[in-house]
């Protein structure tokens, strides 16, 4: 193969006066930064949602429900779209030109990739809460608990525990799916992976060092959860057992 | 919202069908592909032999940790170079070209997670049995334990094609033209966002949408009751 290997090229300095390798480090922070951000908002408002949808009121049901078929069926990329080019022309003129100007990209793109990933979260928290058997709601409610408060003491502590392996793979795609925010100008690292083939050319290095960089940021969110799930699991149950 | 010009949408019907074909056409040669791919590899992975084991399980786990972007994109740039390597000339592939052999690989490692628990869901029982009839290994997997496992798996491995389905917008990475590559060449031309945006997101919403209600019908009917 007459490809030219040449690993020098990291220290080597770009047009902006840094080196590739700085250029690597800052797109792994904006990854982590996009990543974590989106799923703060993926975890508040999939489980606001995810515990909306087991209440016996019909409608918050339907609201909930509507959300996760609205916005898994749609690609994440389109979704992207939509939140950068088509609702500021559809909300009033000066909201809109706020979005435009002032908004900053980061934070239309969590907002993107968060609502995107809720409708995961709240399928998975639902289906948790509904692994619980009846009585655990029946005997809170007898113990003279609000509806909120069976869920507050009783259910969602089980629920979490129930679904943490789903939601630890959940939190390891997020960092994958962050990957599509550079279509809309995020500069996290598989923008500056795209960049750098275009300026260097050595597509063979980069993308080893990219891989690695996408590898290590999964394993190290699935380590973090193994050691949340350790932590909180409750004896004698066969639920959360392997740290996957 | 009121000045939304559907004249938009209706003049450049045509090119957004062809892209919806392309779409359509990638997902259904990934689906077939990657499911033909992901079955050999859940056996790989669950037969005795190590070094098989091995290699299932780290093409499943290496494809698994990487953004699908980023596997678009190295392989429409890495494959001309391995086939310059391999055949000693340039062979010019194409982003569309490279999207089949992209999606093919990449869905066979989910394909084969989907197949493995298909095939441990099968009883040991089944396979005994199919041995005690005199059927080598081949004879029992392919006409005893694959044909239920696949059964089983049919509803999550068609969920698995419809999250397919919509991957394929992210060859917008290499500049393909699929539905939402045409849908946003038009709009770099004709500077209509909001038509043509809103009108991938509606189809794709239709179209997603409808799939994942009769899968969950089919899921429903083919339960066995055990």
């Amino acid at each position: 193969m007459n490809y030219h290997w040449d690993w020098q090229f990291f220290f080597q300095e770009a047009d902006d006066g840094l080196k590739y390798y700085e250029w690597v480090i800052s797109g792994l922070g904006w990854t982590t930064a996009v990543s974590l951000a989106s799923l703060a908002v993926a975890l508040l408002l999939g489980s606001v949602l995810g515990v909306m949808r087991t209440t016996p009121k019909r409608w918050l049901v339907a609201v909930g429900d509507t959300y996760v078929d609205l916005f898994r069926n749609i690609p994440l990329i389109v979704q992207l779209f939509l939140w950068f080019f088509v609702v500021p022309e559809l909300v009033p003129d000066k909201i809109g030109i706020w979005m435009k100007q002032d908004l900053p990209y980061i934070v239309t793109a969590v907002v993107g990739l968060g609502l995107y990933t809720a409708a995961r979260i709240a399928e998975q928290v639902k289906s948790g809460i509904n692994a619980l058997p009846r009585g655990q709601r029946f005997a809170g409610l007898a113990l003279g608990f609000t509806e909120w408060q069976t869920y507050r003491y009783v259910r969602l502590p089980m629920a979490y525990r129930i679904v943490l392996p789903a939601l630890t793979s959940e939190s390891m795609n997020i960092f994958k799916n962050s990957a599509v925010t550079y279509a809309v100008g995020i500069l996290e690292l598989y923008f500056q992976y795209k960049q750098i083939i275009e300026k260097t050319s050595q597509v063979l290095e980069i993308t080893i060092v990219v891989t690695l960089a996408y590898f290590m940021l999964a394993f190290v969110m699935n380590r973090m959860l193994a050691f949340v799930e350790k932590r909180t699991r409750v004896p004698g149950l066969i639920s959360g057992t392997g740290g996957k | 919202m009121s000045d939304f010009d559907f004249s938009v949408i209706t003049a450049n019907w045509h090119f957004l069908a062809e892209g919806l074909r392309y779409t359509l056409q990638v997902t259904v040669t990934a689906m077939i592909g990657g499911i033909i791919i992901g079955t050999l590899l859940a056996l790989m992975r669950l037969s005795s032999n190590k070094p098989l084991q091995w290699f299932a399980a780290g093409y499943v786990n290496f494809f698994r940790s990487v953004p699908l972007v980023q596997v678009i994109l190295a392989v429409y740039l890495i494959l001309p170079l391995l086939l310059q390597f391999l055949t000693g000339k340039m062979i010019p592939i194409g982003a569309e070209n490279s999207a089949y052999f992209t999606f093919t690989i990449f869905e066979a490692a989910y394909y084969s997670e989907i197949m493995r628990s298909g095939i441990q869901s099968v009883p040991r029982g089944q396979i005994g049995a199919g041995y005690a009839l005199g059927f080598t290994y081949g004879q029992t997997m392919r006409l005893v334990v694959l044909p239920q496992a696949f059964r089983n798996m049919l509803p999550v491995l068609l969920t698995q094609t419809i999250v397919l389905f919509q991957d394929v917008s992210l060859v917008y990475a290499i500049g393909a033209t699929d539905f939402f590559g045409a849908a946003d060449k038009i709009t770099q031309r004709d500077l209509r966002p909001v038509e043509m945006y809103t009108t991938v997101a509606v189809v794709y919403f239709i179209i997603c949408f409808a799939l994942s209600r009769l899968v969950k019908r089919l899921q429903a009917r083919i339960a066995i009751i055990r």
